[in-house]
């Protein structure tokens, strides 16, 4: 077993049992903090391919940014824990071993069918390349985020706003 | 180095408990979450994938899911916000309106 191939099996670990932690955690704030896990094992994963850029961006957006926003609203909102409501028979003896098949299913599938794929060499890419890429070829989608992100800015303070009361 | 299928498997993996998460949860927060978690991993078969052609525009199409996500996020959490302050819960099973 390779180095990397370990690293591989550790960080892999950490992602499915923060994602396991997300479902089974009855208060949000648990389940944010084990989806900040999630990101940053993933974050590793993305070094573990030589995808440095987007290994940082991952942190710095995701776990920073996105996940801050989470929590802040958790906080804000003052979620307390989640109502236990009693889950049906159906669901408990038919929903959850269904999903862990289509899991299984899913997973089985895209793995046999991924196996030709060889394991490329090792090379960090560099940012460089991408941010040309980005850049030039993919100016328009770029600046077309831009609006999206600005339309979204607006939305989320027309939405957000309190009620003039007249 | 590490086969493209593993990391394909995990991806599809963590997909899967991001749908279970989704079906299963009944808190909103923790149902924006889960979405998240099913956009993590299908960006990790995207970053897979471009390094496994070769290619780099499955890292450049990362960005714009990252980017699309965090819109998403900043729009979804003011309309939480705003079900919580006219219903005063987060209770998805409380929010049921339409159904009268």
């Amino acid at each position: 077993m390779t180095p990397q191939i370990a690293m591989f099996l550790v960080l892999a670990a950490v992602a499915v049992a923060g994602a396991v932690s997300l479902i089974l955690q009855r208060h949000p704030i648990h389940s944010a903090l084990s989806l900040i896990t999630v990101m940053v094992a993933l974050a590793g994963l993305y070094l573990l391919q030589g995808a440095e850029f987007v290994a940082a961006v991952q942190i710095i957006v995701y776990g920073g940014a996105i996940m801050v926003l989470f929590v802040f609203v958790i906080m804000l909102l003052n979620a307390g824990e989640e109502e236990r409501t009693n889950m049906s028979r159906m669901a408990r003896y038919v929903g959850v071993p269904l999903g862990v098949v289509f899991m299984i299913e899913i997973a089985y599938w895209i793995g046999s069918a991924t196996l030709h794929l060889n394991a490329p060499a090792s090379g960090v890419v560099s940012t460089r390349d991408l941010s040309n890429l980005l850049f030039r070829e993919y100016v328009f989608p770029f600046e077309l985020t831009s609006f999206l992100i600005l339309i979204a800015l607006l939305g989320a303070l027309v939405l957000a706003r309190r009620e003039e009361s007249e | 180095m590490v086969p493209t299928s593993y990391f394909l498997v995990l991806s599809a993996v963590l997909f899967g408990l991001g749908v279970i998460a989704f079906v299963f949860k009944r808190n909103i927060l923790t149902i924006f979450m889960s979405i998240e978690l099913m956009l993590n991993a299908v960006n990790l078969a995207f970053v897979s994938f471009s390094r496994a052609l070769g290619q780099l525009q499955g890292q450049v199409f990362v960005f714009f899911v990252i980017v699309v996500a965090a819109a998403e996020a900043a729009v979804g959490l003011a309309i939480v916000i705003l079900i919580h302050r006219n219903r005063g819960t987060l209770n998805v099973e409380r929010v049921d309106t339409l159904k009268d």
